[in-house]
């Protein structure tokens, strides 16, 4: 029979994998296009409550972007878990792709569309008065994709582990969505009291919004913009490794 | 092909698997039979890489399940119970992703499409997107799914569940020309009586344990004769009065009463005779695997 040693690994068992998951990611996006309405249409609804109320919509709008990202990476990632009980990961893990092109292609993957779908947000951007030359796009378009990458990867670090899709939702309501209530996208850290400023300042989604707030030449977009950007990058690479690591760990009790 | 050796699991303080053993030749069609709950989805989930076992160890084509991990992948193809394929895809899209994560692409992978889907009748359905198609024809693009990279070795769990008589015996069609054609091992696990009784071998199940072993004939065979199952308000009371009578064993399961004998015929004019009123129904047919089970576990498949 054939040796048991373990094969060189070709380039091509290391791409074909991740791209073939990241191409499913988007074709799957294409042909349920409804999914877009769903995850635009609340940020959407929450920014002109909010903003039309307080009479500034401009201050609310990068929360409102950076809301959008989130709900895409987390309903992207969500998917991981009923995925491996009942479905096409299933037989991702049994396959002999290495783990880590099929985390790389799942969080390409997700994060593009999380990206794309915080374009479209972007395209609301004159009802806040913001408006974009054609190159400060190139900025704002990169910023975003870097906030993508960054969501994608928490919500991947969450969803590997969890059994359930409730477990999630409870996750996401009591730790997502207040960390995204102190990030700078409600109230600037300037006019933060006590612990909530804290809170603030370790929060790594504070300097994604303000990455965004510098990229769109908001107004008093704290903290400064390469520390926003430094922090922003730093957290999505560790959550990246994270997501390599813990995908790659061998399990002694039931995947399934 | 497949050699399973003093294989043992715990799920915490539970005992799943306690010291399997069998060896599963080349080119046969290898069942484990049981109720669920019986040790056949641990022992799938250990042979299929997903997990290792507490002690002992199992071997594909000599290489050795949790050791040489990715050369036992590359052996065996995975059919589960449960959907793996992408329904919002087409049958086509499906396998070529599959193909991917094999690191298969271009004419060879074009030529293993064609393979694949031709060993399953799937030619002209190649364009539907699996939503559209029907549990039967699923599952057969869940074995194309599997077949892509030419594995020696095909692993099944469960693959008739939901699927009407028909389908089944359709997929069992296409499993048993795999075999004859191909050459290929295929290991399934069943609670179905039918699907069983097609295998070349089993094992049967109880509790974490090999009952028994041997062919579905081999092991009728180890029935004489017929078996009469008899119903009766007091089951236990009408056993005990039979085997006083008429000097022989029988047995008692979920109220009722199972007896094995020759010319089973007779013997129900004579029980019947003997305890007038006592007994609500007669049955009698030939010896299958569920009364095997029965002898072997005093319990029921399903």
């Amino acid at each position: 029979m054939s040796s048991c040693g373990k094969r060189g690994r070709k380039l091509n068992s290391f791409i074909l994998p991740a791209a073939t998951l990241w191409q499913r990611e988007l074709v799957r996006f294409w042909r349920q296009k409804s999914r877009v309405l769903g995850v635009v249409a609340s940020p959407l609804v929450f920014w002109l409550l909010i903003g039309s109320g307080s009479n500034d919509l401009a201050r609310f709008y990068s929360g409102a972007l950076v809301l959008t990202v989130m709900f895409s990476a987390i309903f992207s990632t969500i998917s991981i878990i009923e995925d491996r009980r009942e479905g096409f990961l299933l037989s991702m893990l049994v396959s002999p792709a290495p783990r880590s092109s099929l985390v790389l292609g799942k969080i390409l993957g997700s994060a593009t569309l999380a990206w794309v779908q915080g374009l479209i947000f972007l395209c609301f951007a004159p009802l806040a008065g913001v408006r974009i030359a054609p190159l400060e796009l190139i900025p704002v378009a990169l910023a975003i994709l870097l906030i993508s990458f960054t969501l994608t990867g928490l919500g991947f670090v969450i969803a590997w582990r969890m059994e359930s899709t409730a477990g999630f939702h409870g996750i996401m309501n009591l730790l997502l969505v207040p960390m995204w209530m102190v990030s700078g996208s409600l109230f600037p850290m300037a006019t933060a009291h006590g612990w909530v400023r804290v809170l603030m300042w370790v929060n790594p989604l504070t300097y994604s919004i303000s990455l965004l707030n510098h990229t769109l030449a908001m107004p008093n977009a704290q903290p400064g913009a390469m520390t926003s950007l430094l922090v922003t990058l730093a957290f999505g690479l560790v959550l990246l490794a994270a997501s390599g690591i813990m995908a790659a760990q061998k399990s002694t009790h039931s995947t399934a | 092909m497949i050699q399973v050796e003093n294989l043992t699991h715990w799920y915490g303080e539970r005992t799943a698997l306690r010291n399997v053993n069998f060896t599963v030749a080349k080119g046969e069609i290898f069942g484990l039979l049981g109720p669920n709950g019986g040790g056949k989805s641990t022992l799938f989930r250990i042979l299929s890489t997903m997990m290792a076992p507490t002690e002992g160890r199992a071997l594909i084509g000599g290489c050795d399940v949790v050791r040489d991990r990715a050369a036992v992948r590359r052996q065996i193809g995975v059919v589960f119970q449960t959907q793996s394929l992408d329904r919002a895809l087409t049958v086509e899209e499906n396998l070529r992703a599959q193909g991917h994560l094999h690191a298969l692409s271009g004419a060879l992978l074009r030529e293993r499409m064609e393979y694949a889907l031709s060993q399953l009748g799937l030619e002209d359905r190649r364009r539907d997107v699996v939503e559209t198609l029907s549990g039967g024809l699923r599952r057969r693009v869940e074995i194309a799914k599997a077949l892509l990279h030419r594995p020696p070795v095909l692993l099944m769990d469960e693959a008739s569940t939901g699927l009407d008589p028909a389908a089944r015996r359709d997929l069992t069609r296409h499993i048993e020309r795999l075999r004859d054609r191909e050459g290929v091992t295929i290991l399934l696990t069943t609670h179905v009586l039918e699907e069983a009784d097609r295998c070349n071998r089993l094992v049967l199940l109880h509790q974490g344990q090999v009952v028994t072993e041997g062919s579905p004939q081999a092991l009728r065979s180890r029935i004489g004769g017929d078996v009469v199952v008899l119903e009766a308000e007091d089951a236990k009371a009408l056993a005990e009065s039979i085997e006083r009578r008429f000097q022989l064993r029988a047995s008692q399961v979920d109220g009722q009463v199972r007896v094995e004998i020759e010319n089973g015929h007779r013997f129900i004019a004579e029980v019947v005779e003997a305890f007038p009123g006592a007994i609500q129904s007669v049955g009698l047919h030939k010896p299958t695997l569920e009364d095997v089970f029965v002898r072997e576990t005093g319990a029921q498949i399903e």
